[in-house]
């Protein structure tokens, strides 16, 4: 197939040259490089995101830097490569007023402001990034059920994963952590379940590339590390959840994730904020 | 689409299994209904089918199950693409729609469940400003998104509508029950006539239980708690 079927009817189109550039040189990747092969198609998005981040537009992020929930976000518009100011609050100042107008109902971060027009809570927001920026990988499969899939284990994730990750940091006393992990383990071993279901053999619960799952649950990779260190439990390994264990790795790996994504001694610091008091003395040893 | 391709684990009183019907009405899918009997344990088809939730509604499509009710209600939405479309066409317009489905998701149930569960008369009265809480916001959104049409979704039934409606036949047990008014006048004027134009809708009024039916589900099935209390005035 020649460069010339997929570079000439694009020109027509109302596409700028650098998105010509783009598609056509993942159309040549597509051709030539295995789809997983990790560096070679890592390499190449990285040339990508080098080239798509040109000054600011329209697309203000209202975020957290730590915050989950602020980072599928981050992920998703890293994805699509959308030019987007990333707006921190800063929670110790209280909330800003962009968030709470923004946000009236739950003033909580995320918040995209498309132009001048808020949408709200995480996965919302990711759908609506799949739907607006259309060139650039699917985040949501194609097909209708492998989408009402998708949509039913993000929302596992929101449902059990994050709350029993919470309830194990909060904890009140050892015993209260202890079942926390215990029930969050029986998670990650229900969601190893879906990955091979869904993966199909590929790198992501979206196959070839990351997608809705992925960022769904792959934002919270960096407080599962945390978790393990600060309470020295290993809540993915090799005899429950392997493929969870390999993929993330690969998530972490990804160029749109590993730019964005804080680093585990960043969010380690951050959460003895959250974690009391007798489990910080045993962390804090932990970390040494 | 024929019969026996489509099939809905549900119960006849849940609200989570009557959106599923409703969105299955909109779209005249034929399908065939499987009601779970609540008596006789879970079904062997249903712990198959939803093996990680064990619950109601499941739509089998093919051998295919879709679990979760608006998970399901966007599946339909999707696969039937002839007739009114559920969620809206704009990507803003379906992320406010899904935005205030979720919210319905989050609060709505549960600011019933304390109604159900409200043993004396103070926690009735905390229940009902709790609701009104939830109902004020819903006021606003609908206002905003029905552009002075009858529903949420503007001309016909959407998502939220769906999302929100299907609680409607508990709305009324929960208002003769406890001779309390959940929408009124002067708080919530839009929501009252939505739920009348709801519950008149074509896709609605065949299928939605009916109060008296979920009243006595509730007093002798659920909730053994809830009195009967006789209204001031019928």
């Amino acid at each position: 197939m020649s460069i010339l079927s997929f570079v000439v009817p694009t020109i027509f189109t109302q596409q700028n040259a650098q998105s010509v550039a783009r598609s056509t040189c993942r159309s040549l990747v597509n051709l030539f490089v295995p789809p997983y092969k990790y560096s070679a198609v890592f390499s190449h998005q990285r040339a990508f995101h080098d080239q798509c981040k040109m000054g600011k537009g329209d697309v203000k992020l209202l975020g957290l830097w730590a915050s989950p929930f602020a980072l599928r976000v981050r992920f998703a518009l890293e994805l699509k490569c959308v030019d987007y100011e990333n707006l921190e609050e800063n929670f110790g100042a209280g909330k800003s007023e962009l968030l709470l107008i923004s946000n009236p109902v739950y003033k909580k971060v995320p918040v995209l402001l498309h132009g001048d027009k808020p949408i709200s809570e995480s996965l919302i927001i990711v759908q609506y990034i799949d739907e607006v920026w259309t060139d650039g990988p699917s985040i949501l499969p194609l097909d209708p059920y492998d989408r009402a899939i998708a949509r039913f284990w993000a929302a596992y994730v929101d449902d059990k994963a994050y709350p029993y990750m919470r309830a194990i940091i909060t904890a009140d006393g050892e015993e209260a952590r202890a079942e926390a992990i215990a029930k969050l383990k029986e998670c990650l071993m229900v969601l190893e379940d879906a990955f091979v279901k869904s993966s199909k053999g590929k790198p992501f619960f979206g196959g070839d590339e990351i997608g809705y799952v992925d960022i769904a649950l792959g934002a919270s990779m960096e407080w599962s590390k945390v978790i393990e260190k600060a309470f020295d439990v290993k809540l993915f390994d090799e005899e429950t959840t392997p493929n969870l264990l390999a993929w993330i790795d690969v998530f972490l790996a990804h160029p749109a994730i590993k730019d964005v994504m804080p680093t585990t001694d960043k969010v380690f610091e951050y959460a003895m904020n959250f974690i009391s008091p007798p489990s910080k003395k045993a962390a804090a040893t932990a970390a040494n | 689409m024929a019969k026996g391709d489509v099939k809905l684990l549900g119960t006849w009183a849940s609200p989570f299994a009557l959106r599923v019907k409703i969105a299955l009405k909109l779209k005249s899918v034929d399908y065939e209904y499987l009601e779970e009997n609540l008596r006789g344990g879970k079904s062997e088809l249903l712990l198959k089918s939803n093996p990680v939730h064990k619950k109601i509604p499941v739509l089998l499509h093919g051998d295919r199950p879709v679990c979760e009710s608006l998970v399901i209600v966007q599946y339909i939405d999707e696969v039937w693409t002839y007739g009114p479309s559920i969620l809206p066409s704009d990507p803003y317009d379906r992320a406010i729609a899904r935005f205030w489905a979720a919210y319905v998701e989050d609060k709505v149930w549960l600011s019933m469940r304390a109604f159900m569960t409200a043993n004396d008369e103070d926690a009735r009265v905390e229940a009902v400003a709790k609701f009104k809480e939830v109902s004020v916001l819903l006021e606003d959104a609908f206002v905003k998104s029905s552009k002075g049409k009858p529903f949420f979704g503007g001309d016909e039934i959407g998502y939220v509508d769906i999302a929100f409606g299907a609680f409607a036949g508990w709305f009324k047990v929960i208002e003769k029950a406890l001779n309390v008014e959940l929408f009124d006048e002067a708080t919530t004027p839009n929501l009252l006539a939505w739920v009348v134009a709801f519950l008149a809708h074509p896709a609605i009024e065949d299928i939605i239980p009916s109060t008296d039916k979920l009243l006595e589900f509730a007093t002798n099935v659920v909730l053994p708690s809830i009195k009967a209390v006789a209204p001031a005035s019928q």
